[in-house]
């Protein structure tokens, strides 16, 4: 099984001019790996909702591309946001990096942990394109296609747990972050 | 803090309008149009869901179904990021649930967001009463998230009232809700 370093140096090699929404435990390793005006930390975050400010963003510009990152525990919160994605067709990938727990608390299980087949929910959603791995070089040998090919697309990545997290930072104030995406991208 | 005739406080005050017409679905639609609005993100309920044939037929609003408040929040959000003009359309259940989402949008993003948010039974209890206590939290809920609002009534305010009301939010770079008494 991948690390989430290991999945995310993999998509950072691939996202290309594609914005990437970040939040909970993947903004503790994404500035690492890449920290432009195109990469935005949503962290202060309303846990659950990375996916659906991915999902509006690229609806209001659909010419970009957005690729929305986030663990096991956020979209727990937030399901129905995958009836809306698959309703609401919009140049979005979605990355689930599924390590069973909530990483930022310390490390406590999700409900059901481990016996959630979240591929599953996205095809019944209607999401037309999904994708799911647990083999670090499956990923990178397919992360490219996935990644440039038409959205909506999830792809469900199986990631070891780490335990002991601390909550992380953000890598700027929000204001800044904001600024620095709408010079980015046009607005 | 005045905006040209609408001043704002906690309340959201709107001028005497001359102008009156049933708020209804076309009269919302016309004024959410005039006001530059792109997209309506919604959960309808009964008196809500009637605007949906107007809202539908606009040629310059999009209507994006959500299936959770916070959820509907969070995707004007990302709207609004992306430079898109939206407005949220919930009932007060919702806004209760949604208050996470809410806190972070405005407070945390500092966005501009405008909701419309009805408000179950408030127009009973102006007159018949009713014991759905609705109306009797979503004041207080709306208070507590430190938004200017407004409440509009169906037969009393129109198409002008909701334009004064958006326009002034917007003129401010100001969060705020309108309140449909339902």
């Amino acid at each position: 099984m991948m690390t989430q370093r290991e999945a995310l140096e993999v998509l950072a090699a691939e996202r290309r001019e594609r914005v990437v929404v970040t939040t909970m435990s993947s903004v503790g390793i994404w500035p690492t790996l890449s920290d432009g005006p195109k990469d935005f930390a949503y962290l202060p975050s309303s846990m659950g909702q990375g996916i659906s400010i991915a999902l509006g963003l690229a609806l209001a510009k659909p010419g970009l591309g957005v690729i929305s990152v986030m663990g096991d525990g956020s979209l727990l919160m937030n399901l129905g946001s995958l009836i809306t994605v698959a309703s609401h067709p919009a140049n979005l990938a979605i990355i689930l990096l599924d390590n069973g727990l909530y990483e930022v608390t310390g490390g406590q299980p999700v409900a059901n942990a481990g016996r959630t087949d979240f591929a599953g929910m996205a095809r019944a959603a209607g999401i037309p394109h999904v994708f799911a791995f647990d083999d670090l070089e499956q990923w990178k040998q397919h992360a490219g296609q996935i990644i440039a090919g038409p959205g909506p697309s999830f792809t469900w990545l199986k990631v070891q747990a780490r335990y002991g997290q601390k909550t992380p930072l953000p890598p700027r104030p929000m204001a800044e972050q904001i600024q620095r995406l709408r010079g980015a991208i046009g607005n | 803090m005045e905006d040209g005739n609408v001043h704002f406080g906690s309340e959201l005050r709107i001028p005497n309008s001359t102008f009156r017409i049933m708020l209804d679905g076309p009269a919302i639609t016309d004024s959410l149009e005039a006001c530059g609005i792109t997209h309506v993100v919604w959960i309808p309920d009964s008196h809500l869901g009637t605007w949906e044939s107007a809202l539908l037929r606009s040629p310059s609003i999009t209507l994006i179904r959500c299936c959770r408040e916070g959820e509907a929040i969070a995707v004007a959000g990302g709207l609004m990021l992306g430079g898109a003009k939206p407005v949220v359309i919930i009932q007060c259940t919702g806004l209760f649930e949604a208050g996470d989402a809410l806190r972070n949008i405005v407070h945390d993003l500092k966005l501009p967001l405008i909701l419309l948010v009805g408000v179950r039974s408030q127009i009973a209890r102006e007159t018949t009463g009713t014991g759905d206590n609705c109306p009797t939290f979503t004041v207080p809920i709306v208070d507590a998230w430190m938004l200017p609002h407004v409440m509009l009534h169906p037969e009393r305010h129109g198409a002008s009232d909701v334009i004064a009301a958006v326009r002034a939010l917007q003129n401010g770079e100001r969060a705020g809700v309108l309140l449909i008494a339902e």
